[in-house]
């Protein structure tokens, strides 16, 4: 039977399956950033940027499609959130805006600015992006200041009340003052990179690359493995916020841990996602002839991330907590869209594994060679 | 109404759809074009035909970056800077914008890529097929953000929902398939068509009036001017239906467009002031030259329409309106005390008014009028334009045809000066859409006052500079290297 309820979670599901995609395409990002640290000439740097400047779109239409779809199932994370922590989301957009024109621009003539400038532009947005998103998802665990008063809607005034009204006037800025936030920010920007590094391994036949490019995933993969490590231990032993059935959100001991416990599915997602990330990149360290290692450790990224914002929703969680004021915490059931629209949009989602096919056919069309210089040199569109 | 930070919002806000709408006229307008022109290339064999629609596929690329940037702005900006917007209706509002993604966009981002690095990885049937449904994405994410902008300026298939505070969608079918969508729809694009064929024109007289790449040019010239003059008549017919839909919704858009104070039976359109044609205007609103067409003083004094229907003067409605509020906060306080009486009494006292509600947060009639010479002139701008554009095209079409282009360099130069022009013409017309319909975010629900994030004005004025500067910087560039990749072209 399709519940109100049921239809919550599913939409939940796919925002957080939305989410597992978004953070396997932050490869492009995350290679962006060793544009300069391992590419040594023109001829290196230029096989980088046009290996990922052929999947930045995707990276770029996951980011829109996550904003539309929290938009259409949860608005009011959408006007709260958005509209509260403007800063971060600014910063965010900023950078992705940069990065969206960087590639087309830098080596056309009459670019005012310049290649090296639009590659550092693409760094920028390689670490920043990456980051800010870590650090602004954080928050679905940690907590933000703000309320929410909808009842606001009734005052009539020259400028009417806004119904959710951050509590600070950091605007955002101020979830870079939680050490945990900045955990899972920092642990992105490293994943990233060892995702980029493996998606370049796949991705360019090039002999002098690939053994910078193997080293580069063993340099960002002890990092990343540490901070996410730390954050995941503060996690599961932290305090959650517990939603009870009538809607009252309380501070819960271990509660993402009770949650870890209380769903075996999507603790063995989460498993299995850690697993196959590992598998990824201890192959590809391993055997100097693999060059999968972005297919395993991709994979095992999405689920991971799926499983980690199934815990921050499911089972009685606030998914976006508010440090300010409890009750006015976002759940799924007081910041979904109505019963219509979610069956309506329900129907639509039925369209995404036909999406999923296309992507896949047409991305292994152009990649069933690997990338090498002699395919640049001869060809018409290059970045 | 308003203040700085209202105003600051505002700005932002049509900064960006400004510059969207710089860019995505002519991402439009190229796709089809190319993808025209491709298939010329794969039905002939015919080289030349490959190299040229090559050439505007990398025009094209240059032009999408842009378009995709502001854009995501745009789609981020709902949330950030209009929060109880996106919670007052976002519950219709967002469905739109989250298919746009799932359909529109990976459709677009997925074959761009097969279209600018397939040639020589798929086979010329693929390849065909990965233009022209670039073109399609295109479109189809036009077709649905048009979508959720009429369903802004003509709100159907809602209920007002007090528990949860919001209007909820009650019928899905009404919201996407609209007929006034489908119109704006048909405009938009057809007006990007006319931006491409516009563009592509003048870039060829230029390459004409340099005497070079002349086979590309005539060749372009002949494809793109065909479909300049096919969009120009539909840009004008969809117009003219635009111009009804107008008059039954929005009439107070359509008084400032025409800078209308009295209206009247038989009313007359006025070309520049003090210049008109008599009942033309109630022939454009109405398809009647007797029909009756509100001025902005009647639609606040109160008037009868053509079809006999009372339309309440603006000071009854804001009374209804704040009736509208004092019954919502009457239910609230009802609800939370648990008097299922008064909540009932409540509910339907908000039912009855419930359609005024946003009246409730006007505070003068006087902000129920937008900027009627702003709007008055974009309209002139717009229409004025538009009729010249479609006689340039129409002579550049004939002239080709007759083989008679090269030796007409007045016609040349008129094509090459049409580009500023089938810009200006865009962004007039989306001035008279926007500015038009001021005070409402959602017609006669919620103003822009009601709509705003809790932000303070200096945020908001810092992140404008910030875009502003980030937009332009693009904006130059991007005319720069265009200019650079048709001169050495």
């Amino acid at each position: 039977m399709i519940t109100y309820t049921f239809l919550q979670h599913y939409w939940w599901f796919l925002i957080a399956l939305l989410g597992g995609l978004l953070v396997f395409l932050l490869f492009v990002q995350g290679a962006n950033t060793l544009i300069f640290r391992l590419g040594r000439d023109e001829a290196e740097r230029t096989l980088i940027v046009n290996s990922t400047g052929r999947k930045w779109e995707f990276t770029f239409t996951t980011l829109v499609t996550f904003g539309g779809a929290f938009f259409a199932a949860f608005p009011l994370f959408y006007s709260t959130s958005f509209g509260g922590a403007y800063w971060v989301w600014m910063l965010i957009l900023a950078s992705f805006v940069l990065q969206a024109v960087s590639y087309e621009f830098q080596s056309k003539a009459g670019n005012v600015m310049g290649r090296t400038v639009y590659r550092r532009l693409l760094v920028l947005n390689g670490v920043a992006g990456p980051f800010l998103l870590g650090t602004a998802v954080a928050t679905f665990f940690t907590g933000s200041a703000f309320v929410v008063d909808k009842g606001a809607m009734g005052t009539a005034g020259a400028l009417a009340p806004a119904i959710s009204r951050w509590a600070n006037a950091w605007h955002g800025l101020d979830a870079l003052a939680d050490p945990r936030n900045l955990l899972l920010g920092l642990c992105l920007v490293f994943l990233a990179r060892v995702l980029g590094a493996l998606y370049l391994v796949n991705n360019i036949a090039d002999p002098a690359l690939q053994p910078r490019l193997r080293r580069q995933v063993a340099v960002d993969a002890v990092p990343f493995l540490l901070l996410f490590l730390g954050f995941a231990g503060l996690l599961f032993t932290g305090k959650g916020f517990a939603a009870a059935p009538d809607g009252t959100v309380a501070l819960e001991s271990f509660k993402y841990w009770h949650n870890l416990t209380a769903m075996p599915a999507t603790a063995a997602l989460l498993l299995t996602g850690v697993v196959l990330l590992l598998f990824g990149i201890g192959r590809t360290l391993l055997r100097p002839a693999f060059t999968r290692g972005i297919w395993p450790a991709g994979a095992g990224t999405v689920l991971t991330v799926l499983a980690l914002l199934l815990l921050a929703g499911y089972n009685g969680t606030s998914y976006y907590p508010s440090t300010a004021d409890l009750q006015s915490s976002l759940t799924l059931a007081n910041s979904c869209s109505s019963e219509t629209t979610l069956r309506v949009m329900a129907w639509v989602s039925l369209l995404i594994p036909f999406v999923l096919a296309y992507i896949a056919y047409a991305w292994h069309a152009i990649d069933r060679r690997s990338l090498t210089r002699a395919e640049l040199e001869g060809n018409e569109h290059k970045y | 109404m308003g203040g700085p930070l209202l105003e600051w919002s505002r700005a932002q806000f049509a900064l960006t759809a400004c510059y969207h709408w710089l860019f995505v006229p002519l991402t439009l307008g190229l796709a089809l074009v190319m993808a025209i022109m491709e298939s010329i290339y794969v039905r002939t064999g015919d080289e030349t035909w490959k190299k040229t629609a090559q050439f505007w596929q990398k025009i094209f690329g240059i032009n999408f970056a842009v378009g995709v940037a502001t854009g995501l702005i745009l789609e981020f900006e709902f949330g950030t800077n209009w929060s109880n917007y996106s919670w007052f209706v976002g519950d219709i509002f967002g469905a739109p914008l989250a298919i746009e993604g799932i359909v529109a966009f990976f459709m677009e981002a997925t074959f761009i890529a097969v279209m600018f690095f397939g040639w020589n990885k798929v086979g010329r049937g693929f390849h065909l097929a990965s233009t022209w449904l670039t073109g399609l994405g295109a479109t189809l994410s036009a077709w649905w953000i048009l979508v959720a902008n009429s369903w802004m300026q003509h709100p159907v298939g809602m209920e007002f929902n007090p528990e949860t505070v919001r209007n909820e969608m009650v019928d899905f079918f009404a919201v996407a398939f609209a007929p006034e969508a489908a119109v704006k729809f048909a405009h938009a694009v057809t007006s990007g068509w006319m931006t491409g064929a516009v563009f592509i024109t003048g870039v060829s007289c230029w390459y004409l009036l340099r005497r070079r790449n002349q086979r590309m040019a005539l060749d372009s010239i002949r494809v793109a001017a065909a479909t300049g003059v096919v969009a120009a008549l539909l840009v004008m017919f969809t117009g003219d239906q635009s111009g009804l839909d107008v008059a039954r919704n929005q009439p107070m858009k359509l008084a400032a467009a025409e800078g209308l104070e009295r209206g009247g039976k038989g009313a007359a359109f006025s070309i520049v002031p003090g210049v008109e044609v008599p009942g033309m205007l109630s022939i454009l609103a109405t398809h009647d030259p007797q029909g009756y067409v509100p001025g902005t003083r009647d639609i606040l004094e109160g008037y009868t329409d053509g079809e006999g229907q009372a339309h309440p003067s603006a000071a009854e409605k804001m009374e209804r309106g704040r009736l509208a509020l004092a019954a919502f906060r009457d239910f609230r306080a009802a609800d939370l005390a648990g008097d299922t009486n008064a909540r009932n009494e409540a509910r339907k006292q908000l039912e009855t008014h419930v359609d005024y509600f946003g009246y409730g947060y006007i505070q003068s009639e006087e902000e129920l009028i937008p900027n009627v010479p702003l709007v008055y002139w974009s309209f002139r701008a717009m229409v004025g334009m538009g009729c010249l554009l479609l006689l340039v095209q129409a002579l550049l079409w004939w002239q080709a045809r007759r083989g008679r282009l090269e030796q007409t360099r007045w016609l040349q130069h008129a094509g090459l000066w049409s580009i500023p022009l089938v810009y200006l013409a865009g962004q007039a017309g989306w001035i008279v859409a926007e500015v038009g319909r001021q005070p409402w975010a959602i017609q006669d629900l919620l103003p822009v006052g009601a709509a705003v994030s809790s932000l303070s004005a200096a945020s908001v004025q810092t992140t404008f500079f910030i875009f502003l500067a980030i937009f332009t910087v693009l904006l130059v560039a991007e005319v720069r290297i265009l200019c650079r990749a048709i001169r050495n072209a």
